[in-house]
């Protein structure tokens, strides 16, 4: 289990590709999604992610935690980046390894899930009009009462 | 009295003007906190006047806000969380 808060960039190619290799022939499927820097009407300057050092590392390796015992995993491994970040850029990585692929995708939903909400990570929009902080929805919470 | 480090996240650091301080405290538990942290300055009374909009954590854990503030060292005020 592999978790990282980092303000420096990642590849999610080469993450999924040295991810995959480790498991050898253990797991009989690997799951991975990658979050990106959305900007649907091209008016985003950039994305500042604000986090909680010390909390996050914990609330995510909790959250792995409750992932890897649900589903049985083989691994698992979460890049969350904080900073500032361009539109089109990967902000965060998720990967999950089990023997079969219903464990692996749900495991990969569940994290996916939490760390929208329970992950002390906070967006803030910045384009030419001025700087706003991303509200969080009402989905995200009801997104975690299916779990 | 005991001494907390109070930390602010996101638009609750820009309400209040700084990400943290050192407060002390004979509060009892996270809502008397807010109440003696309110009148500290008209910053403060913007960041804590709608508490619905507001988390805390004790000890960098997830918390209510009547959770005791006993053996606390750090409580921390955030808005809802926006991962992912």
């Amino acid at each position: 289990m592999d978790v990282r808060v980092q303000a420096e960039p990642f590849d999610p190619g080469t993450e999924a590709a040295a991810f995959t290799a480790a498991q050898g022939a253990r797991a009989g499927a690997v799951v991975t999604f990658t979050g990106m820097v959305r900007d649907a009407e091209g008016r985003l300057d950039r994305m500042e992610i604000e986090h909680y050092p010390g909390m996050t590392e914990r609330a995510i390796a909790a959250i792995v935690a409750q992932a890897a015992e649900r589903w049985h995993l083989l691994d698992a491994l979460v890049i969350h980046r904080h900073g500032a970040l361009r539109p089109g850029a990967p902000i965060m990585m998720v990967a999950t390894a089990a023997a079969h692929r219903a464990e692996a995708f749900a495991a990969a939903e569940f994290l996916m899930d939490y760390l929208k909400s329970r992950a002390p990570f906070w967006k803030k929009e910045v384009t030419a009009a001025g700087a706003a902080w991303v509200a969080a929805k009402a989905d995200d919470e009801d997104a975690l009462r299916r779990w | 009295m005991t001494v907390l480090d109070v930390l602010y996240f996101a638009w609750v650091r820009e309400r209040v003007g700084a990400p943290r301080e050192r407060v002390e405290t004979a509060a009892k538990d996270v809502a008397a906190l807010i109440a003696e942290l309110r009148a500290r300055s008209d910053g403060h009374e913007a960041a804590f006047a709608d508490t619905a909009a507001l988390r805390v954590a004790i000890d960098q854990e997830l918390a209510e806000f009547d959770a005791p503030l006993a053996g606390a060292r750090e409580v921390a005020f955030f808005p809802p969380m926006t991962g992912g």
